[in-house]
């Protein structure tokens, strides 16, 4: 039976009836992952043994009809930023190799309470350092609607794989962009949750102001499904809220009567594809044509969030990566006689090119004579970003834009000009300094039969008014059922 | 260039990096090019600003001082690639 391909719904709806059992699931997951992967490339590790473990726990819940939630028994993969107790984690970095951690992240353990089964670790870019995974330290993921292009990144194997059907759903982490950019990249649902939703811990820190962990799937619903696991209060990290977590999937209201949506003029500039605004802009007008009120708003400052994201999360990112010492855990390098030498021998081995580069300008714009032009200046000016999301928020209830200004691009294609790489985050990066959640679907294809993804930002928050937008759109549309052919 | 090769190096051992001659250049160049873009933020008037740090009001968070469980000390060392007596182990430092 082909199961790879279904939704978490409907593998819960036939699980629920004992049309079948977790284990059919997972064989066919793992049968896909066989056939497809060498091709994609998204698993870093296959954790076949202990999906099965999980698997066989599953159907032992569902027997006995104990603790069964829409998780359960459903095949999750994970970015390999995860920590999972005694199972290898690398951040796709050499530095890391072998790696095994002495515990568990937090979203983990709660996936795990809710009877997902664990497929196995994704890669990505490099400490999640990149929008295209081929700053990773081991290979390049491939999209699955094109092999010759990149996935989007830096959560580019959690999204290339649940387009190839490798997984059901998976987790990824977003910083500047990098669960929402990928998943319109490879035509699949992301979201990025509001800073402070789900917990950190046991997430390899990349920019501790703007990390957050969320769910890639085919649809929205499953992303409600995922989110509503994983997010809450946990003693474990001090920055998430302690604020109740509401059934986001049951909640789920597909009327957008009366919605106000706003549409920046910011969003919708020179550089972007024609197709993309298009398809965007087809979008919008079946929002109108169903009820919603398109309001056009300003957020005057959206141009500077590029350079605000490069100067905050570099430096933040140069001061999580001191961490990687060869102290105590991944890469040492032996040669060295002293302290010194031993850590920069230790991290010139491990680190790659993308990362050595950020921790520079990191350390750059922190560095004493600095700190006020560049790092102190860009906090000034991400405040100017969130005061015009506050600002817009008084007359709309979601913002839509385009994820990413272009489809996916060729594999090479940006590799040797950062710059030109950091832009194809412009539109994923502005709200995520203002902490704000969004979530890219899926809105059309283009020309050559690339995805192209429709971002919805919320109110800090407003994950609810975001996943009704959304599943409004699957409800009308079928982009969302469309599978590569691979 | 806004970033001089001198740069590259004073920030490649402030952060702990050694990098060929070679990389320094490149380096140099593409740091400039990202510094140059970065320079825009200069002509925003910030005057009245407060500086943002995070996009959530955050309080700190006390607990009791009670003692817990924390992880396995063994389970830690395992992952250290140098160990001796229980800790771990570096080049002299004195």
């Amino acid at each position: 039976m082909d199961l790879h391909y279904k939704t978490i719904e409907d593998l819960h709806g036939m699980l629920k009836e004992k049309k079948i059992k977790p284990r059919d699931i997972l064989d066919d997951v793992l049968k896909r992952t066989d056939d497809v992967d060498p091709r994609v490339k998204a698993y870093l590790l296959c954790t076949k043994e202990l999906a099965y473990k999980m698997a066989d726990e599953a159907e032992r819940r569902i027997m006995k009809n104990e603790d069964v939630t829409e998780l359960t028994g459903i095949p999750i993969g994970i970015k390999d930023n995860m920590v999972l107790e005694g199972i290898q984690t690398t951040c796709a970095a050499k530095m890391l190799e072998g790696y095994k951690p002495p515990y568990t992240a937090t979203v983990l353990e709660k996936l795990e309470k809710a009877g997902a089964v664990f497929t196995g670790k994704f890669n990505m870019d490099e400490y999640a350092f990149g929008s295209s995974t081929e700053n990773s330290g081991f290979f390049t993921t491939h999209n699955p609607w094109d092999l010759s292009r990149v996935p989007g990144g830096s959560s580019g194997g959690s999204a290339a794989a649940v387009a190839a059907g490798m997984c059901i759903g998976a987790l990824g982490s977003d910083t500047g962009g990098s669960i929402k950019q990928p998943a319109a990249l490879c035509g699949v649902t992301g979201m990025k949750p509001t800073y402070g939703r789900v917990s950190r811990y046991g997430l390899i820190a990349f920019g501790s102001s703007l990390d957050q962990i969320g769910p890639v799937t085919w649809t929205a619903k499953d992303n409600a499904i995922i989110l509503k696991y994983i997010a809450g209060h946990d003693r474990k990290d001090s920055t998430t809220v302690n604020s109740d977590v509401p059934d986001y999937y049951k909640n789920i209201n597909t009327n957008v009567k009366g919605m106000r949506i706003g549409l920046p003029d910011e969003y919708f500039i020179e550089g972007i594809d024609n197709e993309v605004k298009q398809k965007v802009l087809d979008a919008v007008k079946l929002f109108e044509k169903n009820g919603a009120t398109i309001r056009k708003i300003n957020l005057p400052h959206t141009e500077y969030a590029i350079d605000v994201y490069y100067v905050v999360a570099t430096a933040e990112a140069s001061s999580n990566l001191g961490r990687f010492d060869g102290v105590q855990y991944g890469l040492r390098n032996f040669d060295a006689d002293n302290m010194i030498d031993m850590y920069k021998l230790s991290r010139q081995k491990g680190f790659g090119k993308e990362t050595k580069r950020r921790i520079m300008l990191g350390t750059y714009v922190l560095s004493s004579g600095y700190y006020d032009a560049y790092y102190k200046k860009a906090q000034k000016v991400r405040r100017l970003i969130k005061n015009d999301f506050d600002d817009a928020f008084k007359n709309v209830d979601v913002i839509v834009t385009p994820t990413s200004p272009t489809t996916a691009f060729k594999i090479g294609e940006k590799a040797d000009a950062p710059l030109t790489m950091y832009l194809s985050d412009i539109f994923t990066i502005a709200p995520n300094l203002a902490g704000l959640p969004a979530i890219s679907i899926s809105c059309g294809f283009d020309g050559k039969n690339l995805p192209i993804g429709l971002q919805i930002i919320g109110r800090n928050f407003g994950e609810q008014d975001i996943l009704n937008a959304a599943a409004f759109f699957q409800n009308e549309t079928d982009f969302h059922k469309k599978r590569p052919e691979i | 260039m806004a970033i001089t090769k001198k740069d590259v190096e004073y920030v490649a051992n402030l952060s702990r990096l050694t990098i060929s001659e070679a990389e320094i250049e490149e380096y140099a160049k593409q740091l400039s090019e990202i510094i140059e873009h970065v320079n825009r933020l200069q002509k925003i008037n910030t005057a009245d600003v407060e500086p943002m740090s995070y996009a959530v009001d955050l309080k700190n968070v006390y607990r009791e001082d009670i003692n817990e469980q924390s992880i396995d000390r063994k389970k830690v060392l395992d992952a250290a690639p140098d160990v001796e007596k229980n800790c771990f182990k570096v080049p002299k430092i004195i």
